[in-house]
């Protein structure tokens, strides 16, 4: 994709800086509030998204040595792995846990292994819909 | 303590590790750290024979999915420690003599990954309690046998072998996973040791003798039991140290360790006596009869496998007699024969492991294993000659070798066998040992031909490739421990029997530990001595005079084998499905959308009103609002536009006012995840329309005859009343009691307010797991499809 769009590219840059901000931002509150893993990471996939639209993919691909491919089976991994561990603490496969921490800056900060698990959902989310639209784009 | 547990993982945790390390190790050969790894699980293993030998067990359990019953559960006792010391002893010598095997052009970490892959599936297989892990190790260790067969996956042969292994395998451990749901049914656990102690009240139910029949099924494709037996030959195309390893001292004893196993919960029958005990002599008889003809040295040892593998077989299934008897002295007569399996067993993997050894270092170092090129050459290799005498005529079953004496107990148990009153008249008795005398006849013939037909003779050197010289010295030393374990287990072979051999047989049959006789090589003049001599008599005539009647194979027509039947099987399976897939891929989308939502309305609707679940209760539903009512309206005009529509980029903006519309309803309805996911999901898949529009065709008006048109459109409008009723179905429904007051405690139970998330990560995140797997495949598969170009120019050519 070759667009020569002046505009696109300026706007792009800040927009794209807000977009993944956000979609972090979902990741991280969707414990208590509307968010999540899925939710997280299809935003960040659109930031990335948005970054192709308005440059070429080669610059991307320089500026964002990222194989999606990879990310997306890290993230399956991870999602896995995260379920097996608390099988070696006598709990159940995929069973999760939580637990209330006081913490130097947050104060008192409710930590849950589930963060571990959406992060792998996260990772996929992203790996796959960005690998699906660049390899339909970069289809001859 | 999880020490059995992490002795499973560490395979599978090397496993992991060697693409990552391959690369740093510089010039270290990376088999030597590979090495540690066997050598190291073997000293555990060695380490825990005192416990064993003293009649505990060791039991650790890790909770899986406690809620149906499938935990890892690693259970140690006399029987799952013989195997394990066989499975990892024999990998420490495997792995030593790949080291020299392999030649720089082979890949080693693909190597090494599968070995270690196989290693800790094979462990998982014999330490399992539970019967659902079992099964997922033994379709791993079919997994891995397949990647090691096809390992030189350019040749022809190894895929096809690869293929027929995987096919045959996998058939069978189906087969056996069926049983094992049965037997869950009947008994409703999973654990063998809980199934065994409960199953003597369902020996009257029915599922008892299909599930028998089905772990059979099991056992007996993976140990190549006749007639499944036709897929081992060709697994010889793995590279030597391979086929030393999973296809003849540790994978397809799996099928015995699992008779073995399930002899306590279904021993005892006439079925299992009789199933057990004449598939393996059938396979003993039909393998060494085979063998005998072979020309290729591998292929001969491939069917001498099959043969012993039949013998052991046929050995337990005497012994579950014993079973029957129960714990006395007529139940120790036959429980001999068990003690004989698990002896066979060891020994087997002794010598036939020294001898795939051989085979590996002839072919190795002359460039062929047809014995019509090879002759004479012991004065050129007398080292790796020593090595053949001791492996074939232990398998001969000759004095002074271990052979020997599992033979004679062989010979033992299948004269006790005759004067079995309970299980058919001593006629059919009679037979047992028939059987195995003729079969035990062309066995030392074939031992004799590997010997004489390699080694002696005249030398044809010009035949050979390269000029033979004795390998490395690295080469040498796992045959040459094989070996001293061959001479030094017919010295001492109580050694054995006391302290692996009698906890085995407790293993599998407790308290029969009365049947586990003291191994003493002289018995006096009996029959069993005067059976051996009979052999050695008419197995020399039989060898001398082998071109006078070798033509009694050429009885067999050609196409008369059941590898023809598997290749035929295969070719017409290929043709009817491709047949049926022509069919109805039509590479036309709207009948895809027809199957699809057919079968929706099929099962959907069926369900619906089949079950009675059908009940629309409009009473208690909210007023609809005004800005609703438009939103509808709007959402309606929309989609009826789309049918109208004269271009595709008004199609997708109208598709687009429907995605958008769906999502303000989320909004309405305060939903806010929900109206944040449909959102992206819109601006992503109008990105993907972008992307797609280059390569659409255009835009064709249809023109399919109206009889088309009718029954899309009743296609259509039926999925849509579908869907309608079972909206209104569960918002009315009284099918099932809701259960949505679980989830509202999720503050309590998963620490967090958004209850959906909860649902997601917590409470269903089985569900969520395997939807971001299947995610993750669909990836993969536009990926592939895009970068393939599959239909595109000429074919590839796979067969060079």
């Amino acid at each position: 994709m070759n667009i020569n769009d002046v505009i696109l590219k300026t706007v792009s840059k800040a927009v794209v800086l807000i977009i993944l901000t956000f979609g972090i931002y979902l990741f991280l509150s969707g414990h208590n509030q509307p968010g999540g893993g899925f939710i997280g990471g299809l935003v960040i996939a659109s930031a990335f998204v948005l970054m192709f639209l308005s440059y070429d993919s080669e610059t991307v691909s320089e500026a964002l040595p990222i194989d999606f491919k990879k990310l997306s089976a890290l993230g399956v991994l991870l999602a896995m792995l995260s379920g097996v561990a608390p099988m070696f603490f006598g709990g159940a496969f995929l069973s999760q846990s939580f637990g209330y921490f006081d913490l130097p800056i947050f104060g008192k900060t409710e930590l849950a292994t589930v963060t571990v698990f959406e992060a792998g959902i996260a990772l996929t989310v992203v790996g796959v819909v960005v690998n699906i639209i660049l390899s339909i784009s970069e289809d001859e | 303590m999880s020490l059995l547990i992490i002795a499973i993982l560490i395979p599978f945790i090397a496993t992991a590790l060697i693409p990552l390390i391959h690369n740093r190790i510089g010039t270290l050969h990376i088999g030597w750290l590979v090495l540690l790894i066997p050598t190291a699980l073997f000293v555990i293993f060695a380490l825990q024979i005192p416990v064993i030998s003293n009649g505990d067990t060791l039991i650790q359990t890790i909770n899986w999915i406690p809620s149906v019953g499938i935990n890892f559960v690693a259970y140690l006792d006399g029987l799952s420690l013989i195997m394990a010391l066989l499975i990892t002893g024999m990998g420490s010598l495997v792995v030593l003599y790949s080291i020299y095997y392999l030649s720089a052009s082979d890949s080693f970490p693909h190597f090494y990954a599968y070995l270690l892959l196989f290693m800790g599936a094979m462990l998982g297989i014999v330490l399992s309690d539970n019967l659902l892990v079992l099964y997922i190790f033994w379709e791993l260790t079919s997994i891995s046998s397949f990647l090691l067969i096809a390992f030189w996956y350019h040749r022809k042969n190894s895929r096809y072998g690869a293929q027929k292994s995987l096919l045959i395998t996998f058939f069978g451990g189906l087969g056996m996973l069926a049983g094992f749901l049965m037997l869950h049914s009947m008994t409703e656990t999973f654990s063998i040791r809980e199934t065994l102690s409960v199953i003597g009240q369902y020996t009257d139910h029915t599922l008892f003798y299909p599930a028998m029949f089905l772990v059979l099924l099991g056992a007996f494709t993976k140990s190549a039991q006749f007639p499944f037996h036709i897929w081992l030959p060709d697994a010889m195309e793995a590279p030597t140290p391979v086929s030393a390893y999973l296809h003849s001292a540790t994978m397809v004893k799996a099928g015995l360790y699992l008779v073995a196993r399930f002899t306590p919960i279904f021993g005892g029958t006439a079925e299992w006596f009789w199933t057990v005990t004449l598939v393996g002599l059938v396979t003993l008889l039909w393998g060494a009869f085979c063998a005998v003809r072979q020309t290729d040295l591998k292929a001969l040892l491939a069917y001498s496998t099959i043969s012993q593998l039949g013998l052991i077989m046929s050995l337990f299934g005497m012994g579950s007699a014993a079973m029957y008897f129960g714990d006395g002295e007529q139940g120790a007569f036959y429980g001999l024969a068990i003690f004989a399996a698990l002896f066979h067993m060891v020994n087997h993997s002794t010598f036939k492991g020294a001898l795939f050894m051989v085979v590996g270092i002839v072919d190795h170092q002359v460039g062929t294993r047809d014995i019509r090129r090879l002759g004479g050459l012991m004065s050129f290799l007398p080292i790796t000659f020593t090595f053949a005498v001791i492996g074939s005529f232990s398998m001969a079953g000759l004095p002074f070798f271990n052979g020997f004496l599992s033979k004679e107990m062989f010979f033992t148990a299948s004269v006790n066998a005759i004067g079995l009153p309970v299980f058919g008249d001593s006629a059919w008795g009679l037979l047992i040992p028939a059987i195995a005398w003729v079969a035990s006849v062309f066995t030392f013939v074939y031992c004799m031909i590997i010997v004489f037909r390699t080694f002696f003779g005249r030398p044809q050197l010009k035949k050979l490739d390269r000029k033979p010289v004795e390998p490395s010295l690295g080469m040498l030393i796992s045959p040459a421990i094989l070996c001293v374990l061959i001479v030094g287990l017919f010295f001492v072979p109580n050694l054995l029997g006391d302290h692996l051999l009698r906890p085995a047989l407790n293993g599998i049959i407790p308290g029969i530990s009365g049947a586990a006789p003291h191994i003493s090589a002289w018995h006096g003049f009996n029959t069993e001595l005067f059976m051996t001599f009979g052999i050695i008599i008419v197995g020399t005539l039989l060898f001398l005079t082998f071109r006078s009647w070798y033509k009694i194979y050429l009885l067999q027509p050609p196409g008369w084998t059941f590898t023809a039947l598997y290749n035929s099987y295969l070719k017409d399976l290929k043709r009817v499905s491709n047949w049926i897939t022509t069919h109805y891929m039509t590479g036309h989308l709207p009948a895809y959308f027809a199957y699809i939502f057919i079968f929706f309305i099929a099962t959907a609707g069926g369900a619906l009103i089949f079950t009675g679940a059908l009940s629309i209760d409009l009473t208690a539903d909210s007023p609809i609002s005004f800005y609703e009512g438009m939103l509808v309206t709007a959402m309606a005009i929309a989609a009826v536009s789309i049918l109208f529509a004269k271009s595709r980029l008004t199609a997708i903006l109208l598709n687009g006012v429907l995605g958008f519309s769906i999502a303000i309803f989320f909004v309405l309805f305060r939903a806010p995840d929900l109206a944040l996911t449909q959102l992206v999901i819109e601006t992503v898949t109008t990105v993907l329309f972008l992307l797609c529009f280059n390569f659409l065709p255009e835009w064709a008006k249809e023109d399919s005859a109206k009889r088309i048109k009718i029954r899309n459109a009743v296609i259509a409008i039926s999925a849509g009343i579908t869907v309608t009723l079972i909206g209104l179905t569960v918002n009315s429904g009284q099918s099932f009691e809701s259960i949505s007051g679980y989830f509202e405690n999720s503050y309590e139970l998963a620490g967090g307010d958004n209850i959906v998330n909860a649902i997601l990560g917590d409470f269903r995140a089985f569900d969520t797991l395997l939807e971001s797997l299947v995610l993750f495949i669909a990836g993969l598969g536009v990926y592939t499809l895009i970068r393939l170009k599959l239909g595109k120019g000429p074919e590839k050519d796979e067969h060079k």
